[in-house]
Parts: structure tokens; sequence; C-alpha cells
């Protein structure tokens, strides 16, 4: 029973934006700190690809980008389900902070992926099944964000967003098998990414430090604004008030 | 159960036939989108049958996303869509017969001209039957989906432009093998592994996209 109670306390939007302050700064310096070193380790101590030269080293922003993309959006509608199911305001706020940060990792995934296209495929831009995929997710959180800014209503625009961000999740799989045909059926880039040689140590090691960087910069951006999110939104509330007054003393 | 779905299908039948023009609208915007694409593309025959099942396809999309932004609109002004939810029949049920009624109205009118516009195009007869086919198993997905689109934005100010952006991800599937069946044919192989998946699509699209849609129209009346 008391672990219980323990589990849910920083379900309480007070005491999150209490934790989530604590915590900020240090996943900043997290984030900063890995990412210089992972591209420290990516562009100059990692060696040079055999076949692509140095063009494949956005490898360490893109790949990592790829995977926060979609992880971000299961996170995302699993914390909208779980703040629609069970009416936890906070989880819902936790979506809408998460959308914005999914959507630039997506758009980032994209670009560098298009800066890697163009030197060793050629082209900015082929219809390979990953990258189309990776752009119709792109458009499932542009269409999640303008869903939840276009309704005034608070608790109808979380519960909104959350249908749509299940329904989003449910069919992803769907969209991305029937990508992954359609683009066999058309023939598409004879060049696959899954036949690159394996990766030497310290690429992966550069690959896994940017991950993580990654992680850690969502996390802090998330709960930056989230608690963004709970000042707006809980601005009647006492604490807030107490929390604003303190401020406008000090 | 099944009277309720039937009164509602019957009223939206009925009321669509009060104004015909403004149910023929979506088959007008059809009409006129796929007939921009040669002067747009230049009119080599050639090129035209090829790309005539995905220009239909798309049109027959956009014509469907245009048309299900009025799919509650005028019962939600008017506050019968709220009475419909509280007379006890299932949300699903009023949900499904709309969707069904939509159709009825927009879709299966572009199942049956469609032959005509591929002959615009130049398809031959077997590819034209196969994208016929291929339509009427699509054509009523994009209106369930749409349904889940429509009550989502209810009553809001962007609602066209919205449904468009968040329906058509969901619809692509569809589109795919859609005009991937005509690409079969005309390529030598059998259409029946694409009419299989799009029905796959469809079943699985009946049997969750009312209860989503129902879940959505009560998260905007609430």
């Amino acid at each position: 029973m008391a672990l219980s109670i323990r589990l849910f306390t920083f379900a309480a939007p007070s005491r999150f934006y209490w934790l989530s302050g604590l915590l900020a700064p240090w996943l900043w310096a997290a984030a900063v700190v890995l990412s210089v070193i992972g591209l420290y380790i990516g562009f100059f101590v990692a060696p040079t690809d055999a076949t692509q030269g140095d063009a494949y080293r956005i490898i360490f922003i893109h790949v990592p980008a790829a995977w926060m993309s979609m992880v971000l959006y299961l996170v995302m509608a699993g914390w909208a389900g779980v703040g629609w199911a069970f009416k936890a305001r906070l989880a819902s706020m936790v979506a809408r902070a998460i959308a914005p940060t999914g959507a630039m990792f997506t758009f980032i995934a994209l670009w560098t992926g298009a800066f890697w296209g163009k030197p060793t495929w050629g082209a900015w831009w082929v219809w390979d099944a990953r990258l189309t995929s990776e752009l119709i997710l792109l458009f499932l959180y542009l269409g999640y964000i303008a869903l939840v800014e276009a309704i005034d209503d608070v608790r109808r625009a979380d519960n909104a967003g959350a249908l749509l961000a299940l329904v989003g999740a449910v069919n992803v799989p769907i969209i991305y098998f029937s990508v992954k045909w359609w683009n066999t059926l058309h023939q598409g880039a004879s060049i696959s990414m899954t036949s690159a040689p394996t990766m030497a140590k310290t690429m992966l090691l550069a690959m896994l430090l940017m991950t993580f960087a990654f992680w850690a910069y969502a996390f802090a951006v998330v709960f930056v604004r989230t608690r963004a999110i709970i000042l707006e939104r809980e601005q009647h509330a006492e604490w807030v008030a107490k929390l604003l007054n303190r401020g406008a003393h000090a | 159960m099944g009277a309720g779905f039937v009164a509602v299908y019957a009223r939206d039948l009925r009321l669509a036939m009060r104004q015909r023009i403004e149910a023929l609208l979506p088959i007008v915007f059809f009409v006129v989108a796929v007939s921009l694409f040669p002067l747009g593309v230049g009119p080599e025959p050639a090129m035209l049958r090829q790309i005539a099942p995905g220009i239909v396809w798309v049109c027959a999309l956009l014509a469907a996303m245009m048309s299900v932004t009025n799919l509650y609109a005028a019962d939600y002004a008017d506050g019968s869509l709220e009475q419909m939810l509280l007379s006890g029949h299932s949300g699903v049920v009023i949900v499904a017969a709309k969707a069904c009624a939509h159709w009825t109205v927009t879709g299966l009118p572009l199942v049956l001209s469609a032959p005509l516009f591929g002959l615009l195009f130049d398809m031959n007869v077997t590819a034209l039957g196969v994208l016929t086919i291929s339509l009427l198993l699509g054509t009523p997905m994009l209106s369930l989906l749409g349904s889940v689109g429509a009550a989502l934005t209810l009553g809001l100010r962007s609602a066209g432009v919205l449904i468009v952006l968040l329906v058509l991800p969901l619809s692509i599937p569809a589109l795919i093998f859609g005009t991937g069946a005509v690409a079969a044919v005309e390529s030598g192989l059998s259409p029946t592994g694409h009419y299989s998946i799009l029905g796959a699509l469809l079943i699985f699209t009946i049997l969750t996209a009312p209860a989503a849609a129902a879940a959505a129209l009560r998260i905007s009346l609430e």
C-alpha cells in the first residue's frame, strides 16, 4: 500500500513541477556533454567508411533521431491514452509536451537523410519504404498537434488528441508494411541501407552516445514544456499563485 | 439495434435526396479534379494510361474527405445528433449507419462513374473492371475513416482542412493496394492478392472505425 501511494506521488502537477525543475538542469547538462563526446568520437575518432567516405558520418545524428521519432510517438500515444482512460491530467500534459519534440526529431531524421542520400544515392529523396513511412509519421505528428491546437476546450483537446494518437499508433504498422510492399512493387532504390557492412566498435559507441544524448535532450525539453503547460493550466491553483508571488518578491 | 441502423440510414438518405445538388457536389468535384490531370501532365495516351488508376483513386480520396466534413455538422448544429446519442441506441450503430449512408450518397456514385473516367484515360476493359472493384472495396473505408475525422473535428473552425490532415495518412494503405491491384493486372499478374488485403483492411476498418468514431463523438459532445 505504501508503495502504491509513492508510485503516483509525482502524478500531482505540483510535485511533478518541483521534481522536473530539479532534474531538468542535470538532463540539459547530460545532453550537452554526451553529444559533445558522441560527436567528437563520431566525427574525429571513428574510421572513414570504405565505400561512403566521410559522408556516412551523418549517421550519428540521423539514426538516433529516427529512433527517437518512432519511440516518442509510442510514448506520446501511451501517455495520452493513460490521460484519457484514467483522467490523469499530468499524463495528458506530458503527451502534449512530447508532440513537438517528436515532430522535430522526425524532421531531423528526414533532413539528415536527404543530406546523406545526396552523396551516396545521388538523390535528395527516394521513395524508399523507410523514408516514406517516416514522412507519414511526420504527418501523423502534425495531425495530432493541429488537432489539439484547434480545440479550445482543454479536456476535449486532450481526449480527442489521445484518440487520434492511439488510432495512429494502431495504424503505423499497417502503413509501414503497405509502403514496404508498394515499394517492392515499384522497384525503388537499388541501394539498401541494410546491406551496409557491420559497424566498427567506435561507430557503435558514438551512435549509442548520441542516442543517450537525444534521450536526455528529449526528457529535458519535455520536462520544461510540461512545466510551462502546468503553470498555464493551473494558474488559478493556490500553489502556483504562491510560487509566482515568491518569484515577484525575490 | 437493426431498427436504429435502418432508421438513421433511411433518414440520412432522405435528407440527401432533398438536397440533391448538394449531395452531387463531391461527384462534381471528382469529375473536375480528374479532368484537370490530362491538362496538367499532357495528352500522351501511354502516360495517361499509366497514371489513370492513381489519379482516379487520389481524386476519390479527396472527394470523400470534402464531403465527410458535413457528415455530422448539420445534426450537430440543430441538436439532433445529441438527441440521437441520448436515444438509447448505441453510438456505434448510429455512427455506422451515418457512414453507410455517406458511402451510398458519395462513394457508390464514384465507384459507378470510375469506369467512365478510365475510358477518358484510355484504360483497357480488364483494368477498368479491376479499378472499379478496388474502389468498391476501398471507398467504404474512406467513409468510415472519414467519420472518425469528422467526429474528432466536430464544430471546429478549420474542420475541413483538419480532416484532410488527420485522415489522409490513415487511408494510405487503401490507396496503395487499390492502385496496386490495377498495376498488378497490367503487368500480367492476378489482382486477387490485392483484393484480399483490401478486403481484410475493410473488415478491420468496419470493426474498429465505428467504435472510434462513437468515442470521438462522445469526447466532442462532452
